[in-house]
């Protein structure tokens, strides 16, 4: 039997989206009736004073979580983070409640095996209460004693062949779309980029060096599941510069009526019989397409690519065939200097193992910033304040129309001395020989 | 309760230490028909709300069920997700971005059977332990962060935010009658470790009170410089003040200048920020990620504050409610909720979801403050 009263939070146990009071609930009588003898390494009795807890915070209409606290495992600067509550006298369970950030495997597929197994370690080691997943991508372990964690570290990597995530001002753990493992859109394999790069540069997810957080994250196409445009300091975009492949019979097929339009995804109402000119032509941002005589035409040359026409009929148009991506830079909530969406860097690249072109290219990217980059400040925050101009330089990328939606408003340029004929010293003798004070 | 060792000995730390060694390599999570057809997926198509179907060039079928789940999760639960996935699914399962769940399977028998099972499963409150849905032009799972429940800096809690959104809009997460998808996102603080700020409909916690100042403790917990460079506005200075007697390094704030970010208590734990009636909800609406058709876009504030009325917070999921019905009623076929606003106009949408609008929304925060306030004579009466 739970050891708090939670009135408020039972109120959350109605309605039909799963309670996570309930959930909690379940975990606290399993943990009480402890059917399999286990040994908890840390109280039984931490569900139990987690929900006590939030609801005191129900209550007072504040959190109860102190601030920080440093705690990890040896050789590390992230993946811990250090938690405890500010009623520990009522709430010994959560005392000290740690947050263990565990790396997730690529697209987040998993085996039964895999979870059984974490779900063990954390039943023994922890509270037994989890974030699948946390909004980075880890996998988060809520609430742990200082005491365990190079245990669970230990066991992670020796047991399951895991390692820790990332946190601090640090490269965080990367995440991807599921990509080509079951979408026809993927332009790359963001799965596997996603790997190659989390193992190419762990030094830099364990070992904090950077001014700040740095995250990397992985779309197969611009629809943006993983919504990296919004909020990773680099994205790696998937597109494609050929043609959308067509095939007209498949087109008329939708036309006809044969197949429901965007993959069925409005079956929910009735919006009527589908039309191609209203739905798709007229909805494409270059205008680029028009249907004409039963035939659907699209001027690939003038396409930006938004997907829109494939989502709509997903079995006549098919993305491209030669891939690669796109790399933007600088996305991030607001804090500190507001929003900012990633600002495209690189047109297109080629993303093909070994991914060398790719490396270099945030090497380079990550040389400058920890030069350059102030303290806590996100790499957009960075390209703001030096500007864009600078990224290009140090990265050896040519200007391009692609990397703006306009050209600048003011003529205020930092012209360098070397673009201008006869450098910038001048003897005001030679002014004043034709031009009298 | 015996110390059980793992095997690690803190005398020797370094001994068969392993590290750096990353994730697992996602291949070895493949369910066998996604690991054939890796690559090689011809088209989908959504069956009926919940249940997808891919195939694949080889001809090869996958039905995914996608179902809901409170991304606060105990073992419990993910065991009995480990069950059903080994029922129906040869042990294998994932995760999605928006922390859903999918299992997968080759027929479309086997796909129902899996939608039926998931469907009866409810916990002891009575909620659905495994509701199917959030496909399509419908509402799928809010992402979030953690709330009361385990952060320091919240203005407002995560979990039951989410639980009381998704309980008034379930509807929409069963059905695909929207205009568009729409993406309802929550953080509960400024600092967005979920990064809210390109939704469809952002939940969004907020302070108001300028931080405490804790003069006894500060210098002994803070760096006063850092305290100081940490503020975004300049409000925060270096002073010494008498405490019992004492001179004393601390702070100043200038709480004119608090835009209330919460930047400075994360640098200095003697600046806390919280408060009852101080903290609340703002709503933002008519951001999104997709390239489709129209570009990203950032959320707009278009509520600036309702008290945090917990446990299930009836003032915001009532606006959330009206702005979600109105959008569904009046936006066109494939249109986004902030495709829908800017195309009505703002004026339009404030008037259509009948809400009041107010100078705390109109932007005063640098630069790119001027490019949202309104350089032409076109609007509507």
């Amino acid at each position: 039997m739970a050891k708090h009263k939670t009135p408020l939070l039972d109120q959350l146990e109605s309605g039909p989206w799963p309670s996570f009071v309930s959930d909690i609930k379940q975990e606290i009588e399993h943990r009480y009736a402890n059917p399999k003898g286990v040994d908890f390494q840390v109280p039984a009795e931490c569900p139990d004073d987690l929900l006590g807890l939030l609801e005191l915070s129900y209550v007072d209409g504040e959190t109860h979580w102190k601030h920080g606290g440093i705690v990890g495992v040896f050789g590390y600067g992230g993946g811990v983070i250090g938690r405890y509550c500010d009623q520990p006298q009522k709430f010994p369970g959560v005392a000290h409640f740690h947050t263990v950030r565990v790396a997730q495997p690529s697209g987040m597929f998993y085996t039964t095996k895999f979870l059984r197994d974490l779900c063990d370690l954390w039943e023994l080691r922890g509270s037994g209460l989890t974030n699948m997943h946390g909004a980075t991508g880890d996998i988060v372990l809520i609430g742990t004693s200082t005491p365990q964690l190079e245990e669970i570290f230990y066991e992670l990597t020796h047991k399951m062949g895991n390692d820790l995530g990332g946190s601090g001002s640090n490269l965080r753990t990367p995440a991807c779309c599921l990509g080509e493992s079951r979408c026809e859109y993927a332009c790359y394999d963001s799965q596997e980029l996603c790997y190659q790069l989390t193992q190419q540069y762990q030094d830099e997810l364990h070992r904090p060096a950077f001014p700040y957080k740095f995250k990397f994250k992985f779309d197969g196409c611009s629809l943006g599941c993983v919504a990296a445009i919004a909020r990773s300091d680099m994205s790696f975009i998937g597109t494609w510069r050929d043609e959308i492949r067509v095939d007209q019979k498949i087109v008329a097929a939708y036309v006809g009526g044969e197949f429901a339009p965007n993959a069925g995804a409005h079956s929910g109402r009735d919006w009527g019989k589908f039309d191609i000119q209203k739905e798709v032509v007229d909805l494409c941002p270059s205008g680029c397409m028009r249907y004409e005589g039963g035939k659907l035409e699209i001027n690939n040359k003038e396409c930006v690519r938004c997907m829109h026409c494939i989502c709509v009929m997903p079995r006549a148009l098919k993305i491209g065939n030669d891939r690669g991506l796109s790399i933007l830079i600088g996305a991030k909530a607001p804090i500190l200097d507001g929003p900012q969406m990633g600002s495209l860097t690189i047109p297109f690249i080629k993303a093909e193992a070994p991914y060398d072109n790719l490396k270099e290219f945030v090497e380079s990217v990550w040389d400058w910033w920890m030069e350059e980059g102030k303290n806590r400040e996100r790499i957009g925050e960075t390209l703001k304040r030096l500007g864009f101009a600078r990224l290009l330089e140090v990265t050896g990328t040519t200007a391009d129309p692609r990397h703006v939606q306009e050209p600048r408003h003011n003529p205020y340029i930092f012209w360098k001395e070397e673009d201008v004929k006869g450098g910038w010293q001048r003897e005001i003798s030679d002014y004043r020989s034709k031009h009298q004070r | 309760m015996a110390f059980i060792s793992s095997g690690y000995n803190p005398e020797k730390p370094m001994q068969d230490r392993i590290t750096d060694i990353g994730p697992q390599h996602f291949s070895k999570f493949l369910p066998p028909v996604i690991a054939k057809n890796k690559g090689a997926w011809d088209y989908h198509e959504i069956v009926e709300p919940g249940m997808l179907m891919h195939v694949g060039l080889s001809g090869d079928k996958v039905f995914t069920i996608r179902c809901g789940g409170a991304r606060l999760m105990s073992i419990t639960n993910i065991r009995e997700l480990c069950d059903i996935a080994d029922k129906y699914c040869g042990g294998h399962l994932r995760f999605t971005t928006r922390n859903n769940i999918e299992f997968m399977v080759t027929t479309l028998e086997d796909a129902k059977a899996l939608k039926a099972d998931l469907t009866s499963r409810k916990h002891t409150g009575g909620s659905f332990k495994f509701p199917v849905g959030g496909t399509g032009a419908g509402v799928t799972n809010i992402v979030h962060t953690q709330g009361w429940v385990h952060c320091h800096t919240p203005a407002t809690d995560a979990s039951g935010t989410v639980k009381a959104t998704m309980d008034v809009v379930f509807e929409e997460f069963t059905n695909m009658r929207l205009p568009a998808p729409v993406r309802i996102s929550m953080a509960c603080c400024l600092n967005m470790c979920g990064a809210v700020h390109c939704s469809d409909i952002a939940i969004l916690g907020i302070h108001r009170k300028p931080p405490i100042i804790d003069h006894e403790n500060l210098d002994n917990v803070c760096e006063v410089p850092l305290a100081v460079a940490a503020c975004p506005t300049g409000a925060i200075r270096p002073t010494k003040i008498e405490y019992q007697g004492k001179q004393i390094n601390t702070v100043a704030v200038k709480n004119e200048r608090c835009m209330f970010c919460g930047n400075c208590y994360t640098m200095c734990p003697a600046m806390p920020l919280s408060d009852r009636d101080g903290d609340g909800i703002a709503l933002m609406v008519g951001g999104k990620i997709s390239n489709r058709i129209t570009k990203p876009t950032f959320s707009k504030v278009i509520v600036p504050f309702i008290p945090n009325e917990p446990p299930r917070w009836p003032t915001m999921t009532k606006v959330i409610k009206k702005i979600l019905d109105t959008y569904a009623g009046d936006a066109h076929k494939y249109e986004r909720l902030g495709d829908w606003a800017n195309r009505i106009g703002w004026e339009r949408f404030f008037e259509k979801c009948e809400l009041e609008f107010s100078h705390h929304l109109i932007d005063d925060f640098r630069d790119p403050a001027y490019y949202t306030w309104r350089q032409t004579t076109q609007f509507k009466f």
